[in-house]
């Protein structure tokens, strides 16, 4: 029930990356890529990260998800607008990614024997009562500054999108 | 805690390696076929987000919160870089009507 729950999972995160990725319309790709990040949030349901997968939600399949969706209906795009590439930069881009995952599942093939033991299940790790306390404990420093990064990401965006500079 | 479940024990660690590597690998594919700079941007936030749910699983697997707070930060990194990036992928296209990469050579020497 378990093994069937997380295939079901990753079949739907795979396949509207897929859809994504080789969708024409771009309307339709980005609409695609919500449904990742919802499964992606499904995925930390199942792996006890609570916190992360509303997080998920929230910031990535609200926020993020929906400026772009915004972008691109402001901007009025055709459909033929996207211009041709020839068959020979297909292949190798298609080719080049492959051969990327070759190499990264033979990667992790070799370390498949250390099985790391699950552990501390129990504790919840995930739950958003003991990722504050580790948060606001040692990671202080990295979540102020964070905000400033936020606020000159602000600063920037407007800065960029006004008419004349 | 009765609240969290055991679903972890009865799943390897390895079926999150390989879902990560194969999204890892559709973005990079992403990155290389496209030629919508905004399309070019989403292939860039799904290759963050395997990252994330690697790290997630590994952080999880491990019981150690570290893992998990990385994401977060990520998901912060992540935000104002589509917020700037976005503005730059207008602010493109009000200056050449379009969002193809392939004409963006403006900068080129």
């Amino acid at each position: 029930m378990d093994q069937f729950l997380f295939f079901l999972v990753a079949f739907l995160a795979v396949a509207s990356a897929v859809y994504f990725v080789f969708a024409k319309n771009p309307l339709y790709a980005i609409l695609s890529l919500i449904v990742t990040m919802f499964s992606i949030a499904g995925m930390y349901i199942l792996l006890n990260a609570q916190f992360l997968a509303i997080i998920q939600i929230i910031v990535y399949a609200g926020a993020i998800m929906v400026l772009f969706l915004y972008i691109l209906m402001m901007l009025n795009l055709n459909k033929e607008d996207e211009s041709k590439k020839n068959n020979t930069l297909k292949f190798v881009g298609v080719f080049t990614a492959g051969i990327l995952l070759v190499g990264i599942l033979g990667v992790f093939r070799g370390v498949r024997e250390n099985h790391i033991v699950v552990e501390n299940v129990d504790r919840g790790i995930g739950l958003t009562k003991n990722l504050g306390r580790l948060l606001f404990n040692e990671y202080v420093l990295p979540f102020e500054l964070a905000s400033i990064l936020i606020l000159a990401g602000i600063v920037g965006a407007v800065l960029i999108g006004k008419k004349d500079l | 805690m009765g609240e969290v479940n055991t679903f972890i024990q009865s799943i390897p660690l390895d079926y999150f390696v390989i879902l990560s590597s194969v999204l890892f690998c559709l973005g990079v594919m992403g990155v290389l076929l496209r030629k919508n700079a905004i399309v070019i941007l989403g292939c860039v936030e799904l290759m963050l987000n395997s990252v994330n749910l690697l790290l997630a699983a590994f952080s999880a697997y491990k019981g150690n919160g570290d893992g998990q707070l990385l994401v977060f930060f990520i998901m912060v990194v992540a935000a104002a870089e589509v917020a700037v990036g976005l503005a730059i992928i207008a602010m493109l296209y009000r200056n050449t009507r379009s969002v193809d990469v392939s004409i963006f050579n403006k900068l080129r020497g």
